[in-house]
């Protein structure tokens, strides 16, 4: 064989391994979609979204851990987002001169991907351990961290796509520099920063280990934030782990439910950053 | 920009006095002077508030495995007993385990990985690139726990009735590596463990490595087509010398995943504090470990020792990601320059 029949032979075998690899990735995704479709599917009813956990052996459904997700997701968001848009803004307007901005980059991005069950350790050490007992404030305290790295990021990235002369526009009318950021700078960034948001939201959503130690679980549906609550990720934990068959259906149902709004959530965030973001 | 700024918080301009009627008024350049240094110090107090969590996590779980430090010293790393009865603790297996579960993941992650960043930025029509891209993306955003559920109920039957017996009677014999997959093909194991972070890690370092490679500048890899490369040649002697310091920064952002990952190796690992020839056989990591027994540790020291894990687990995964960012960065500086 010569040179030039072996070089192509070894290109087209190398090419044809990338794209078996492009099919390995696409293959787990659809054998997991496909599983949960064809295991969750047949378990949701109104009942799911109207009865609470039930006892093994008995009828019931998931609400008070749908709730108590909703909840605590909610209010994590909602203590994580301003805390994270506001250090997004001092990284992109105020970070170009100093220690500070440079430091906070760069651990924010490693908090970005680190285990999110230390995060859950340090509030059960910080927070749990101090008021004596599990609740659904530590559990949102546990998601507000996980929200607010996400949002640092994506904040930060989006208010630098916003052109300088935008703010040297606003600058040369007489504005003050915190009017500047809040009506102009910030406003023009506002769909990549609400982006960021929902992907800050769906990655909360999934989370499992940070609530282990702190929201714990409930039996009951509950309202009152100071005692532990259920919420979907830990019971579907506690329920795959079991050994009933009841308890497995209501797992998948579960699982099914989560991935479903997760994934709906990334693509909205990519379709909504896509369409809304003016091109400059 | 700043300089616009700075040169608008200075003292306002002294007006002629028959102008003053009309300029704006000195108290109101102050009040907005005063909200600016508002501003300014409130979002600078936000960003300190990262830094701040940084050491609240490390000194808190510092005091929470004080005892277990005080008890059992430099010994806890190397020591594999970890019974609660008679409170005697060590992180060997725990650690073994991570270290197992995560090289397992990126023998099988990194080869997909770089296959899958070939095709999206070489081999891929333009059209196919964006949806197989977000496709792959995607993979990242599945939660873990669901990972975890699929891993031991759909996933490690098949894996043990088709896959576990074909690798011990082939690669079982080979020598060296034949004991590593021996053992009764029981689907839940250190190795299935590997396999399910390997495809959790993948998002992660398929898309770094197509940024990277979409860095390179056209007019190299053109060159090497024109001294007549075939597309492998360009990508395996033009792309990736110039990309590697990034693509290893993606390696290392995947291990750092692949290390604290928690909830899908909880499910499928086996959780048995044993340490075992075989990666076919249960073992142990950190973080499932922690997921485990924290809520069901009794006594002050099984808990400090758990933390005392978690604390482990936390400075690895930070060295590991620090090195993986300071890698990343390195290769954005070198990219500034050639441009």
């Amino acid at each position: 064989m010569n040179l030039y029949a072996r070089r192509l032979l070894v290109n087209r075998i190398n090419l044809m391994v990338s794209l078996l690899a492009m099919l390995f990735g696409l293959f787990w995704l659809g054998w997991i979609l496909f599983t949960l479709f064809d295991a969750g599917f047949g378990s949701i009813s109104a009942k799911l979204f109207l009865k609470t956990t039930p006892p093994p052996g008995s009828d019931g459904g998931l609400l008070n851990a749908i709730g108590g997700s909703l909840l605590m997701g909610g209010a994590g968001t909602l203590v994580g987002t301003p805390i994270g848009i506001m250090a997004g803004i001092y990284l992109a307007e105020f970070g170009n001169r100093g220690w500070l901005a440079p430091a906070t980059r760069f651990i924010n991005d490693i908090l970005l991907s680190a285990p999110s069950i230390v995060i859950g350790l340090f509030i059960y050490q910080a927070y749990v351990v101090q008021v004596g007992h599990f609740s659904a404030w530590a559990g949102t305290m546990a998601l507000a961290l996980i929200v607010i790295p996400v949002v640092i990021r994506t904040t930060e990235n989006m208010l630098r796509l916003v052109p300088d002369s935008l703010r040297e526009a606003a600058a040369a009318l007489g504005a003050p520099q915190w009017k500047v950021i809040i009506m102009v700078t910030v406003r023009a960034a506002k769909a990549g920063i609400v982006t960021g948001i929902l992907l800050a939201v769906a990655r909360i959503s999934g989370e499992t280990a940070p609530l282990l130690f702190t929201a714990l679980n409930n039996q009951f549906g509950t309202l009152n934030m100071n005692a532990p609550m259920a919420n979907l990720p830990v019971v579907i934990f506690q329920f795959a782990m079991s050994p009933y068959e009841d308890w497995h259906n209501l797992a998948w149902a579960g699982a099914l439910l989560i991935t479903l709004s997760v994934l709906v959530l990334n693509i909205l965030a990519r379709v909504f950053f896509r369409n809304k973001t003016p091109v400059y | 920009m700043s300089a616009v700024f700075n040169e608008m918080q200075g003292p306002a301009p002294a007006a002629p006095a028959g102008a003053m009627s009309r300029a704006i008024p000195h108290a109101n350049l102050r009040k907005q002077y005063r909200l600016d240094l508002l501003f300014r110090h409130a979002t600078r107090f936000f960003a300190f508030l990262v830094l701040a969590l940084l050491g609240g996590i490390l000194v808190s779980l510092f005091v929470g495995s004080l005892p277990s430090i005080r008890a059992f010293g430099l010994g806890f790393l190397v020591s594999a007993e970890w019974n609660p009865v008679t409170e005697k603790f060590g992180a060997l297996v725990p650690i073994v385990g991570t270290l197992t579960t995560s090289a397992i993941a990126l023998l099988i992650g990194i080869p997909v990985s770089f296959g899958i960043a070939l095709f999206l930025t070489e081999l891929s029509p333009v059209w196919l690139r964006r949806p197989l891209g977000t496709a792959i993306e995607l993979l990242a955003a599945i939660p873990s726990i669901i990972y975890g559920m699929w891993g031991l109920f759909v996933f490690a039957p098949v894996f043990s009735t088709h896959v576990q017996p074909l690798l011990t009677k082939t690669l079982g014999s080979v020598p060296l590596i034949g004991a590593l997959f021996q053992g009764p093909p029981m689907g839940i194991g250190v190795l299935t463990a590997g396999i399910i972070l390997a495809v959790m890690v993948i998002p992660f370092i398929a898309s770094v490595m197509r940024d990277v490679f979409e860095i390179v500048p056209d007019v190299l890899k053109e060159s090497a087509y024109a001294l007549g490369s075939t597309t492998w040649e360009v990508v395996w002697n033009v792309v990736l010398p110039y990309t590697k310091v990034g693509v290893v920064g993606g390696v290392m952002l995947g291990l750092g995943r692949a290390l604290g990952e928690t909830m899908a190796v909880t499910f499928v690992i086996g959780n048995a504090h044993q340490l075992s020839a075989s990666i076919m056989d249960p073992g142990n990591s950190i973080a499932s470990a922690l997921a485990n027994e924290f809520t069901e540790a009794v006594g002050d020291l099984y808990l400090s020792a758990l933390i005392e894990l978690g604390l482990l687990l936390f400075v690895i995964t930070f060295i590991v990601l620090a090195l993986s960012k300071l890698l990343l960065l390195r290769l954005a500086r070198f990219e500034g320059q050639k441009t």
